[in-house]
């Protein structure tokens, strides 16, 4: 263990340094809330609805609450005692801490057992009785644009995006926000166009299955609340926390350790005002962990229909583009209408198209609701755009590499919203993963009942915008360094990014800088750790913060008349006679942002761009269907990265998930809304023997100008395309368009036959 | 209903009051405070949860704890100094949230010990249980077969 403070002159930003918390994690001693136990603690075990839209006639605690062991039970009637309004949620305040009046998904969380012993509680969980008057509801995100059955009696936005106000107090609706982007005349131009292609894409719900599932704890005095939580927003709940109590944030503190996974599932509020309700009303600590089948019913990724339709000129150019996009986002809002909005930005592909016209809705259902999941949006668009582009190539009968290369959206060009493309090595990205796919090559299509194909594919993200970061930079008497800030790391390696990123500045190896972990009463704001964000604003966040910490010392020299060169330490000791005192950089960031006009139009969308290709070779069986990648190539524009391996692990990991995404992953659910399948035995994510024969993952090198040290987010990109490329390979090898997810091999073998 | 049990835990004689009902993870993480094995799945299905009973690697989440009775039970916590296979997942970068990373350790010290040697398709097979939502497949894969070396060089 090298712990003492090392200054260097070696360049920190780079390298790969293995993740700072190595030891912690390969000896099993990371803190994880999941290892939390308070003294005091009951377990919370929580009753759920069982039909998808109901109002609540009656719930009969009776016999749960007589069950020896049980410290108490609680339905919504407390929770409205404590809170006369108790809901929550980023974008619209419609969930409840317990379900209030209706139920509107299987799943939803009625009431709580308290009790010492988790098996006690979840014993008399099974004895609580809840009658439902059920209601009408409705499950199709397209049927939920003009359904009669209503998942929200008023929508009720939470006021914090101006572009939700119009919404408020809106009836008889399910769209939760709709988008709508208009740059030239894409009627007309589709009407003058050479050839029109049009085609309809189809996404599947399907879930993050973080391998720690969601867990709180809260725990309370008479004034001040503390809640542990596995939360990927630690400002967030605070925020929300106090908002909903109506107490100050500073009486509410939120600690993150360690999370065991995320990818967006435990973002804003999950269990945490759940935990902190209780915790106020049993006046005990209170922990709550769900178990792999509960997180099924608390936040998925957003099934979707993406209608395409395209106008070609003679000379192979896209010169029109119309997307309608429905977004499945269950029974509350969560963060869906940002996906709407934020995705919808780039809803036309990476291609530069004049006449545009994208509509984008988020709409309320009757299923566990959907949030944000490794990429907000966009591997459903991608998934999309990219098969109609192979599409229309073949009908066209051009190559789909030159085809898109025809069409690409090159930096100083502006994109759909109108915003300049600057920074995006869209085509970099394309060159490489031609060279990488050989794709000149004459290629081998196998013969008999073993058929080869191969396919690419392209898609872009706009980094969600505007959000704030802030950091705390601590020189200590003796030099060593301590880095404050409130990203979450998840696993994307972020405390070791910012302590490179520290150490770069302060000439510090990185091993030697501590990164203190969330906690609201030490660590500045975050707006969280979501949509590849962390590294680009919280790593600008900590580089001024080191640098106004290293302006600081230099100004001690100067004021001590001490050299330039002086040791850190020789200035504490000069300043206050002995080893002691400390200096504080601080830094905060927050992008230039231009909210887009009411055609959709912004010249300033984003503050960085994000670019993710994938090539595929595989095989299908024609017996079966089934299908076996032989060769994944995922090319990314990743800036300049500060740690060249967490960057490869980032990308290869993301696309190996994407992988369980596209051929297997799916949340089936029957007539009445029940989920089918809601058991790792049943919902398979991908394991060692479903990864591809050859993997290759690459960064192609570019400078992101604002980023800190060029670099920009990456723990996203690696999803974009790999569904559309799998596809497309999968059209080469054997005729089959397939334009629903996941690509099964009985889909495969239906349109064999 | 609860009754005493004696075993061996991390070298050490130990002992610990059990219900019938109890799986081994649970007695591990309230009597003794250790949480490198973790349940996840619930099932037996993910591997977070592996212990070592008697040097096999079993499932903690579903072995009741009753039946440790008399056993030899070792756990990530084992050692503080770490062994080829820590030292490799660490140079691999085999790991990110490293909420599976305990079962993947304790299982390819198992597979090390059967196949010394083993070629990617052995370990896809000897690992196929655990898994990694984060994915690390690959650089686990390689953290492996860079253990075997350095195992093979002692």
């Amino acid at each position: 263990m090298k712990r003492a403070a090392r200054s260097t002159e070696t360049p920190q930003v780079g390298r790969s340094v293995p993740r700072l918390e190595s030891w912690l994690k390969v000896t099993g001693r990371a803190e994880y809330v999941h290892n939390l136990r308070l003294p005091g603690m009951l377990y919370g075990k929580i009753f759920r609805s069982t039909v998808a839209h109901g109002r609540i006639k009656r719930i009969d605690i009776t016999a749960a609450q007589a069950l020896a062991g049980v410290y108490r039970v609680v339905t919504a009637k407390e929770v409205c005692a404590l809170i006369p309004e108790p809901y929550y949620g980023p974008a619209f305040h419609d969930q409840p801490i317990l379900a209030l009046d209706k139920v509107r998904h299987v799943g939803e969380p009625v009431a709580v057992v308290l009790a010492s012993d988790p098996h006690v509680a979840e014993e008399a969980v099974h004895l609580i009785a809840a009658e439902y008057e059920e209601l009408p509801a409705v499950y199709d995100e397209v049927e939920a644009m003009s359904s009669k059955a209503i998942v929200h009696d008023a929508l009720k936005p939470a006021g914090t995006f101006p572009d939700l106000k119009h919404l408020k107090g809106r009836t008889s609706t399910n769209i939760a926000l709709d988008f709508h982007l208009r740059r030239g005349d894409a009627p007309g131009a589709m009407k003058n166009a050479h050839r029109v292609f049009e085609h309809r894409f189809r996404t599947q719900q399907v879930m993050h299955t973080p391998l720690e599932p969601l867990v709180s704890a809260a725990e309370s005095t008479d004034s001040s609340l503390t809640i542990h939580t596995s939360s990927q927003s630690p400002s967030f709940v605070r925020i929300e926390v106090a908002r909903l109590l109506g107490w100050p944030e500073n009486r509410i503190r939120v600690r993150v350790p360690f999370l065991g996974g995320g990818f967006g599932a435990k973002l804003y509020i999950k269990l945490e005002a759940l935990v902190a309700v209780l915790s106020l009303i049993a006046r005990r600590p209170v922990k709550i962990s769900l178990g792999m089948e509960e997180q099924f019913f608390t936040i998925t990724k957003h099934a979707s229909t993406c209608r395409i339709k395209s106008g070609v000129s003679k000379d192979g150019r896209i010169v029109a583009r119309e997307c309608e996009v429905w977004w499945n986002g269950g029974a509350y809002a969560d963060i869906g209408p940002r996906v709407t909005q934020k995705s919808g930005f780039t809803a036309s592909g990476p291609y530069d198209i004049e006449h545009v016209a994208i509509d984008s809705y988020a709409l309320y259902t009757n299923l566990p609701p959907a949030g944000a999941l490794r990429g907000f949006g966009i591997p459903q668009l991608v998934w999309a755009y990219e098969g109609h582009t192979d599409m229309m190539a073949c009908e066209l009968g051009v190559d789909p590499v030159a085809f898109r290369r025809l069409n690409l959206l090159r930096d100083g060009r502006p994109q759909a919203t109108g915003t300049v493309m600057r920074d995006a090595a869209i085509e970099k990205v394309l060159d490489r993963l031609e060279t990488l796919m050989d794709w000149k090559k004459s290629f081998d299509k196998g013969s008999g009942t073993m058929r080869r194909g191969r396919g690419i594919a392209i898609g872009f993200k706009a980094c969600v915008s505007p959000t704030t970061s802030l950091a705390a930079v601590n020189v200590n008497a003796d030099g060593s360094c301590i880095v404050y800030c409130s990203t979450a790391d998840m696993g994307q390696g972020s405390d070791t990014a910012m302590a490179q990123i520290a150490g770069e500045v302060l000439h510090m190896a990185a091993e030697s800088v501590t990164v203190v972990h969330s906690d609201t009463d030490v660590t500045p704001y975050d707006m969280a750790t979501l949509g590849s964000r962390s590294l680009f604003h919280m790593g600008n966040a900590v580089k001024l913060a080191a640098e106004d910490a290293l302006a600081k010392l230099n100004q001690l020299r100067k004021e001590l008349q001490l050299p330039a060169d002086c040791p850190v330490p020789d200035i504490f000791k000069k300043k206050y006679g002995m080893q002691a005192g400390n200096v504080v950089g601080t830094g905060s960031y927050v992008p230039i942002y231009k909210s887009p006009d009411s055609n959709g139009l912004t010249d300033n969308a984003t503050p960085f761009w994000m670019v993710g290709g994938s090539g595929v070779e595989l095989e299908v069986d024609t017996e079966t269907g089934r299908v076996r990648i032989t060769r994944l190539a995922n090319v990314a524009d990743v800036g300049t990265p500060i740690n060249p391996k967490i960057v490869e692990t980032q990308l290869s990991g993301a696309a190996i998930m994407q992988l369980g995404f596209t051929l297997h992953e799916k949340m089936v659910f029957d007539a009445q809304g029940q989920l089918r399948n809601a058991s790792l035995a049943e919902y398979k994510i991908p394991g060692l023997l479903d990864l591809p024969g050859e993997i290759v993952n690459e960064a192609v090198t570019v400078e992101q100008r604002t980023g800190p040290f060029g670099a920009k987010g990456v723990g996203e990109t690696g999803t974009f395309s790999v569904s559309p490329a799998i596809a497309n390979a999968i059209h080469h090898a054997v005729g089959v368009r397939l334009t629903s997810l996941p690509l099964t091999a009985e889909s495969i073998w239906e349109k064999l036959k | 209903m609860r009754r005493e049990i004696h075993f061996r835990l991390n070298g050490e004689a130990v002992s610990a009051q059990v219900a019938p009902h109890e799986s081994l993870v649970e007695v591990l993480q309230e009597s003794f405070g250790l949480y490198g094995a973790r349940e996840s799945c619930g099932q037996g299905l993910c591997g977070c949860c592996t212990v070592l009973v008697n040097g096999t690697a079993v499932s903690g989440c579903l072995y009741l704890a009753s039946l440790v009775e008399n056993s030899e039970v070792r756990t990530i916590e084992a050692d503080r100094e770490l062994d080829a296979v820590q030292q490799a997942f660490i140079e691999a970068s085999a790991f990110q949230c490293g909420f599976c990373t305990p079962g993947f350790i304790l299982m390819t010290r198992q597979l090390l010990d059967e196949h010394p040697d083993p070629n990617d398709e052995t370990i896809k097979h000897y690992l196929s249980g655990n898994l990694c939502r984060c994915a690390a497949y690959p650089e686990i894969i390689e953290g492996v077969k860079l253990a075997a070396k350095r195992r093979k060089q002692k």
